[in-house]
C-alpha cells in the first residue's frame, strides 16, 4: 500500500470505473436531478459525505464484528442498517443547518439511503479486499466522481433545454440518450492501466 | 438454531445502538417548526413565483406569521382565503389586492416587423440579443424565442406569429417575464385595463415606420383628443397612464397606426391574437 497504490485507486474510482457511466450505479438521483447545476452540487456533496463515511463505518464494522462473529453473510443487512442510520443523521443536520439545501433535495435525500451507489461502494471495499485507508480513498473517489458525473451532466441538460428537441424526446428521453452518449465517451477510459 | 439466535443477538445490539445515536442526535439537531407558517403555507398556492417579494410560499407563510408581511400580499389567493389566512395569523383581514396582468408591449408580428438577419443560434431572446440586439430591426421590439414562456410558472405567456401575447386569465402578475425579458418591455398593468399601446420604440416616427408596420410614430393625436390627459407621448412613444385612463376609446379610434389596442373579446385559448381582432 503505497502512496502510487493510493493514487491508482483514487483516478481510477473518480475516471476509469467511474460510477454512473462505467458501473452505472446510482443512476436515479443522477437524472433527476440534473436539471439545476446548483442542485447537482448540493446532491453531489451529500452524496459524498455519506458515501465516505458510510463506507468507513461499514469497514469497521465488518471487520471488527462480523468477521469475528462469523456474520460475513449477513453484510448486506448490517451495511442497509447503517447506511439508513447516517442518512438520517444527515437529514436531521442539513433540516437544522441547510434549510434551503434541504427542501431542495427534497425526495432525494432519503433516496440516498436506498442508492445502490452507497451500498455498492461498500461491498466493494469488502470484495476488493482493502484496508481502512484505501476503503476510504476508494470511496471518496467514488463519489467525487459521481458528483463529477452530475454535474457535468446537469451543464449538458442546461444547453439541451435550449435547443429544439422533438416532441417525443422532450426531457427525460433526449436525458437517457445524452447520457449514454457521455458514456460511450468515458468508455475510453476503460482498460487504462495504470503504472502504480 | 443457536446460528440463528447468535446472529439476531448481535443485530439487536448493532441496531440498539444505532437506534441510541439517532435518538440522540434527533435532540440535538431539533428544529422549532412554526404551526401558523404551516397552516398559512398550505393556503397558499405553492407556486413559490417571487410575486410577493419573499423567497417563495413558505417564506412568505413564515413572514406573515410573524406579522411582518400584509395577509393579502399574495396576488393569487381569493377574499375568502385570505380571510382564512387572517384568521390563523391573528389578525385583521384585508381586501383583495389590486389585479395585474402582465403585458407585453409589443406587435411586431413575422407578418409586421422587419429583420435585419435570419437568426440560427440558441433558441433564447437573452442569446439572441447578444447578436447586435436580436433579429428584428426595431432595437425596442420582441425577440420571439420564448425566453418569457420559459419563465412563467403559471403557462400564461405564449409566443404566437413570432410576439410573445400574455394570457389575461392565467397571468398572476409576478413579473417573472418582466425580469426575464432582455427588451424590457413587458409591463405590469391594471387587469382592468381596457387599452394599452403596443409598442415600446425608442425612435423617432419616420424610422419607426422602416422597423414595423404598426409602430406608434409619436405623432400625439391621441394625446391631443385624450379627454382626461391620461395617455402622453414622451419623445418617442406614447404610453398610459391607468390612474387617469376612463376607457373611453377615443385614442384607440384616432390612432392612425392603430397601435393602441383593446382588450376586446378573447379568443378560445385565451390569448389575443393580433391579426384576427382587427376585425372585432
Amino acid at each position: 500500500m503505497t502512496i502510487g497504490s493510493l493514487i491508482g485507486i483514487l483516478i481510477t474510482s473518480i475516471l476509469i470505473e467511474n460510477y454512473i457511466f462505467s458501473r452505472f450505479l446510482g443512476i436515479c438521483p443522477f437524472l433527476g436531478l440534473s436539471e439545476k447545476p446548483s442542485t447537482a452540487v448540493g446532491m453531489g456533496c451529500a452524496v459524498t459525505f455519506v458515501m465516505t463515511i458510510s463506507s468507513a463505518v461499514t469497514w469497521l464494522v465488518y471487520t471488527f464484528i462480523l468477521v469475528p462473529a462469523g456474520l460475513e453473510y449477513l453484510k448486506t443487512i448490517a451495511f442497509i442498517l447503517i447506511i439508513a442510520s447516517l442518512v438520517q443523521l444527515i437529514e436531521m443536520f442539513l433540516k437544522k443547518s441547510v434549510p434551503s439545501l434541504y427542501t431542495a433535495l427534497g425526495i432525494y435525500l432519503p433516496l440516498i439511503t436506498t442508492n445502490c451507489a452507497i451500498l455498492g461502494a461498500a461491498l466493494l471495499c469488502i470484495q476488493n479486499e482493502y484496508n481502512l485507508l484505501e476503503s476510504i480513498i476508494f470511496s471518496f473517489g467514488s463519489a467525487v466522481g459521481w458528483t463529477m458525473a452530475i454535474v457535468i451532466f446537469a451543464g449538458v441538460r442546461a444547453r439541451v433545454a435550449f435547443s429544439e428537441t422533438p416532441k417525443c424526446f422532450k426531457g427525460t428521453p433526449i436525458a437517457l440518450v445524452t447520457a449514454c452518449l457521455i458514456a460511450m465517451a468515458f468508455a475510453g477510459f476503460q482498460g487504462v492501466e495504470l503504472p502504480f | 438454531m443457536s446460528n440463528i439466535l447468535y446472529a439476531l443477538l448481535w443485530f439487536a445490539v448493532i441496531s440498539g445502538v444505532l437506534g441510541l445515536i439517532l435518538a440522540f442526535a434527533s435532540r440535538l439537531f431539533a428544529v422549532k417548526t412554526d404551526e401558523k407558517a404551516e397552516k398559512i403555507a398550505e393556503i397558499l398556492p405553492g407556486a413559490n413565483c417571487g410575486g410577493c417579494g419573499y423567497a417563495g410560499c413558505s417564506a412568505l407563510a413564515a413572514a406573515i406569521s410573524e406579522g411582518k408581511a400584509p395577509v393579502n400580499a399574495c396576488n393569487s389567493v381569493s377574499k375568502e382565503q385570505i380571510d382564512a389566512i387572517a384568521a390563523i395569523a391573528g389578525v385583521a383581514s384585508a381586501s383583495e389586492g389590486k389585479r395585474y396582468r402582465a403585458q407585453v408591449m409589443c406587435s411586431g408580428t413575422n407578418e409586421l416587423a422587419q429583420k435585419k438577419y435570419v437568426y440560427a443560434g440558441i433558441n433564447d431572446c437573452v442569446s439572441a440579443n447578444k447578436l447586435a440586439g436580436g433579429d428584428k430591426l426595431c432595437p425596442n421590439g420582441c425577440i420571439g424565442l420564448g425566453t418569457c414562456a420559459a419563465s412563467c410558472k403559471f403557462d400564461a405567456i405564449h409566443i404566437i406569429n413570432g410576439v410573445a401575447a400574455v394570457d389575461y386569465e392565467k397571468c398572476r402578475a409576478c413579473g417573472a417575464c418582466v425580469s426575464a425579458c432582455p427588451k424590457g418591455i413587458i409591463q405590469l398593468i391594471p387587469y382592468d385595463a381596457k387599452h394599452w399601446v403596443g409598442c415600446s420604440s425608442r425612435d423617432k416616427g419616420a424610422v419607426t415606420k422602416n422597423y414595423c408596420s404598426v409602430g406608434c410614430i409619436g405623432c400625439k393625436i391621441c394625446e391631443k383628443n385624450c379627454p382626461s390627459g391620461a395617455i402622453k407621448v414622451d419623445g418617442s412613444v406614447a404610453s398610459i397612464n391607468y390612474d387617469l385612463c376612463t376607457c373611453c376609446g377615443i385614442c384607440e379610434q384616432k390612432c392612425p397606426r392603430k397601435i393602441i389596442w383593446s382588450a376586446r373579446s378573447q379568443s378560445e385559448e385565451g390569448i389575443i391574437r393580433f391579426k384576427q381582432d382587427l376585425s372585432l
